[in-house]
């Protein structure tokens, strides 16, 4: 039973240069609504730039993106990103706003919930990851697991119908990234759609439902974990899982 | 001996120093004070302006930017002075009726101010992480909000250190506006002690003066060395384990 009002998303042949450099070139991805796939690949595949181009980020040179089967190409992005929570490296919470302002802020400036109800709404994200105690301290005092914590936080409570994570535990002690793959988990049993860009081999294994393997811009091996893990089928997901198992 | 009693009744003249600073603290102190604060407060959102420009997505607004501040910062105060205060002045009183070179003073100490102050503003606006616009953007905030909630005041808080440095300055450089020939309640500390000293021959008043500026600044510098401290160690730093992680989730982990 699904907690969240979460939606599927598609890629459909996205195309994406700077210069010369091509950074994506014809990227198919459908990510089933309440499901979660995972990224993997080598550094400078493209992965976390996909995330981004999918959000608008970085607008596609080429391509469509359907959130839950209608194309979102034309809407406003800055619209469409409400829809699409994100979850960074280096958690780039806002340093100069608590805790709570960092979750309750867009509350009050995007959905334009009144002070109070937005600062109650934050208490209890913060709550579901376990730091409503933090609310009132700056993010600069937590640990970096913390941190992380509260920028998943401050994505859920926008209610996004999709959950980006681009490589959310990369930038963490060895100790604390259990707490945050422990609350990946979470969500994605409750049902919300997600992409996570990760290296951890045993979320993508374990918990994802959809594994991407990318490598020089384009998907080479799309699947269930126990195909791409136990039979991978081209040389290069071979190669890198040799090289990262 | 001899040497050091003339030098001794040249600067520390005491009962010259006595009769020149009632006139210090009722017309140059208050003058000095106007002039460096209103000079520094229209040099302050010109030097917002100039930043924003400076970071614009507009080339034509960059450039202009760059352009304004090249010039400003590229030529000595007193000739910016001068010709500002000369050269527009005349116009200024046509259209005004206003005489006196006093605004004209501190129009053209506020534009080269404008030109550092844009610069300090730009680079701590350019220094804050670009994740943080990044991270805005993602939440569904626009480009110019972004910009002004989150990037802005975080660049702003960074540079308070060379913003008060600026001002500092500016209580210095306040001084140069004697060139222009004010009249004699429009004078500030320098020169008034300027004054006292061609007419009595001499030098103590220009101490006095010292005093003066010494007693403005010194206190400001300090205040700048502390707040650059607190800025950059915080009030605390106080760093927690993650003693929660383990009771979240169920324990899936890799």
């Amino acid at each position: 039973m699904s907690h969240f009002e979460s939606g599927s998303l598609t890629g459909k042949n996205l195309h994406l240069a700077f210069g010369h450099n091509k950074v994506l070139r014809g990227i198919d991805i459908h990510v089933e609504k309440g499901t979660a796939a995972s990224v993997i690949g080598p550094s400078g595949s493209g992965k976390s730039t996909l995330l981004r181009v999918m959000n608008r980020l970085i607008e596609p040179d080429q391509g469509d993106i359907l959130l839950d089967g209608r194309s979102v190409l034309k809407d406003n992005p800055d619209e469409l990103r409400r829809r699409i929570g994100m979850v960074f490296q280096q958690f780039n919470l806002f340093p100069h706003k608590s805790v709570g302002e960092n979750v309750a802020f867009a509350l009050r400036k995007l959905r334009k919930l009144p002070k109070d109800q937005a600062w109650a709404e934050a208490l209890e994200q913060l709550d579901k990851v376990g730091l409503k105690h933090k609310a009132e301290v700056r993010p600069a005092t937590l640990s970096g697991g913390q941190q992380q914590r509260v920028a998943i936080a401050r994505a859920l409570a926008m209610k996004p119908e999709v959950m980006f994570f681009d490589e959310a535990t990369s930038a963490l002690d060895p100790e604390l990234v259990k707490g945050v793959l422990a609350l990946m988990t979470e969500l994605a049993q409750e049902g919300m759609t997600m992409v996570v860009v990760t290296h951890e081999m045993g979320f993508s294994r374990n918990v994802s439902n959809q594994v991407v393997f990318m490598d020089g811009g384009v998907v080479v091996e799309n699947g269930s974990p126990e195909q791409l893990f136990t039979e991978p089928k081209t040389e290069r997901l071979q190669k890198f899982l040799s090289d990262v198992l | 001996m001899d040497t050091l009693t003339r030098l001794g009744e040249t600067f520390l003249d005491w009962k010259a120093i006595g009769e020149v600073l009632p006139t210090m603290f009722a017309v140059g102190l208050p003058n000095t004070l106007i002039i460096a604060l209103s000079a520094g407060l229209i040099g302050t959102l010109l030097g917002i302006l100039l930043a924003l420009m400076g970071i614009s997505r507009n080339p034509v607004a960059r450039w202009i930017a760059r352009i304004y501040t090249d010039i400003f910062r590229g030529l000595p105060s007193i000739l910016i002075l001068l010709v500002i205060s000369l050269g527009f002045g005349p116009l200024f009183r046509e259209a005004t009726g206003i005489s006196t070179p006093y605004p004209m003073g501190i129009a053209a100490l506020a534009l080269m101010a404008a030109a550092y102050i844009g610069e300090i503003f730009r680079s701590g606006i350019q220094s804050v992480d670009k994740g943080q616009l990044e991270a805005s953007r993602a939440l569904g905030f626009g480009y110019g909000p972004s910009m002004r909630m989150i990037v802005v005041p975080q660049g702003i808080r960074r540079v308070l250190p060379a913003l008060m440095n600026q001002f500092i300055i500016l209580i210095k450089e306040s001084s140069l506006i004697f060139t222009l020939g004010l009249m004699a309640s429009e004078r500030e500390i320098f020169q008034i002690g300027r004054d006292q000293a061609s007419l009595s021959g001499n030098l103590s008043p220009y101490v006095a003066a010292g005093i003066f500026y010494l007693v403005l600044t010194i206190p400001l510098t300090h205040l700048v060395n502390y707040i650059d401290n607190r800025l950059r160690t915080g009030k605390e730093q106080k760093h927690e384990p993650d003693e929660a992680a383990a009771v979240i989730g169920k324990g899936a982990h890799a």
